[in-house]
């Protein structure tokens, strides 16, 4: 009889037969890894200034950007409350923000429905933006001039590290599309 | 669900946040409980991660230290050796009051450290500027106490949890601490700029004394801080006062001790909310 290539029977994400994705793990993956980003005040790093970049929000982004319809639009509800939690700003500032966030990336893929790095890249600098300069805004401190253009280096840093957590992000995507479960 | 269903939810998520965001701006300490549980909830790990932090002191230094990178950190390091010698100064008219204290029996009550703890993280992301501690409720910390470390004044406890607080941390914009010039008494408020340093407004008008590496300590009126904890040192002058440098920056803090609220009455007497203890300008 002939015989099949070994590989036959596989993909990257493990053997086709007998396993299954992880429902666990395919749904609650990017929740999980948004929510350990809101978690950055607790890392060891006692901060004089503003610097390091929003990694929750961040991550929110890059996996709505690289898997539209996987969190669904209401997402920035329960992970904006979680991030508000810790992240110093007023409670709700995170909800507003994420929630908006979330709706605005529906309203730009309707109107430019493709997709490449750079228009991700694009899109999420011309998010984090705003974003910053609203959640400093509402974050309650008494803003200056000084304080406003503190925002920039930390959006400098934002922007530049976005596409290397993009890039986890699509890791941690091929982590969570594993066949994992067996069956039968 | 359709389409049109995610958006009315999400427009409903989003109005709701705006709700929560209108009610924690005009009354900060209504959620204060929800967050104090959250704290408790990831302290064990931040407080393991702190343990971490003073080996690799140096490289987060760096981190930390961005803004004031090359050229200034020169500058900085000889500010630094001004700062010492006028602590040391400072040191020693703490002990001839001491003494002459002593000498009219006056009793100066020891101030006993109510806990003394890790300062574990902070909110970096954000434009406020809060920290957070390994010591709460259990251990004896209360809103209101300051928080102290062998450099100086770090902040005062915002919110306690039962095993972790909140610190308002000096640098953050709501901070306002009475402090004199340690050589005089030359009185001013310190006021966080949430970039690391301090803005010095002298409480009188007029001509400005402030030279460049004079030390500011409190002055205990408020009632909240004791006198003589050095907060900073003047840096550069204003028309009203002057930029300072923070003396016990947070980076380079590992252990801070919890104090006791200095005067108990003479602070609830002035208490009033966080929000609006700043003076009307």
């Amino acid at each position: 009889m002939e015989t099949l290539h070994p590989k036959a029977r596989r993909d990257p994400f493990g053997s086709k037969i007998n396993r299954a994705h992880s429902p666990l793990l395919a749904i609650g993956l990017p929740w999980l890894t948004i929510m350990l980003g809101s978690l950055t005040p607790w890392l060891p790093i006692i901060a004089p200034a503003p610097i390091l970049p929003p990694f929750g929000f961040m991550l929110l982004l890059a996996w709505r950007l690289l898997r539209p319809g996987l969190l669904p639009l209401w997402a920035g509800l329960p992970l904006g409350f979680f991030d508000d939690l810790y992240s110093g700003q007023p409670l709700g500032s995170g909800i507003l923000l994420f929630s908006l966030v979330l709706m605005a990336i529906e309203l730009i893929e309707a109107r430019f429905p493709w997709r490449n790095f750079w228009h991700d890249w694009l899109t999420a600098s011309a998010i984090l933006g705003p974003y910053l300069v609203v959640a400093a805004l509402l974050s309650g401190a008494a803003l200056t001039f000084v304080q406003l253009t503190m925002i920039l280096p930390q959006l400098v840093i934002s922007i530049v590290v976005f596409p290397v957590l993009a890039r986890l992000v699509a890791r941690l995507d091929r982590l969570r599309l594993m066949r994992f479960r067996r069956i039968g | 669900m359709g389409l049109f269903t995610a958006y009315v939810v999400a427009g409903l998520g989003a109005l709701f946040g705006a709700a929560l965001l209108i009610i924690s701006l005009v009354r900060p300490e209504t959620f204060n409980g929800l967050r104090s549980m959250a704290a408790d909830a990831a302290s064990p790990a931040g407080e393991a991660g702190a343990a971490g932090r003073t080996e690799s002191q140096g490289f987060f230094e760096a981190i930390a230290g961005y803004y004031r990178a090359g050229s200034r950190n020169a500058e900085l390091e000889r500010e630094m050796e001004v700062a010492r010698v006028r602590l040391a100064e400072a040191q020693a008219l703490k002990q001839e009051n001491e003494r002459l204290k002593a000498v009219l029996g006056l009793t100066h009550g020891e101030t006993r450290p109510v806990a003394v703890a890790r300062l574990i993280g902070s909110t970096s992301a954000s434009a406020r500027r809060i920290g957070y501690i390994s010591a709460g409720r259990a251990d004896g910390v209360r809103p209101g106490m300051p928080v102290t470390s062998p450099m100086g004044l770090v902040g005062r406890v915002l919110e306690t949890g039962s095993r972790s607080a909140r610190v308002l941390l000096l640098t953050d914009s709501e901070s306002m601490v009475p402090v004199r010039r340690a050589s005089d008494n030359l009185v001013a408020f310190a006021e966080g700029r949430s970039d690391g340093s301090l803005r010095l407004r002298l409480v009188t008008l007029g001509t400005n004394p402030i030279k460049r590496g004079d030390v500011f300590v409190t002055s205990g009126s408020g009632g909240l801080f004791r006198p003589g904890i050095a907060v900073g040192v003047a840096m550069e002058i204003t028309r009203d006062g002057a930029i300072a440098q923070v003396l016990s920056n947070p980076a380079a803090t590992d252990f801070v001790t919890v104090e006791p609220i200095w005067q108990r009455e003479g602070y609830e007497a002035v208490r009033s909310p966080p929000r609006s203890d700043t003076p009307e300008e």
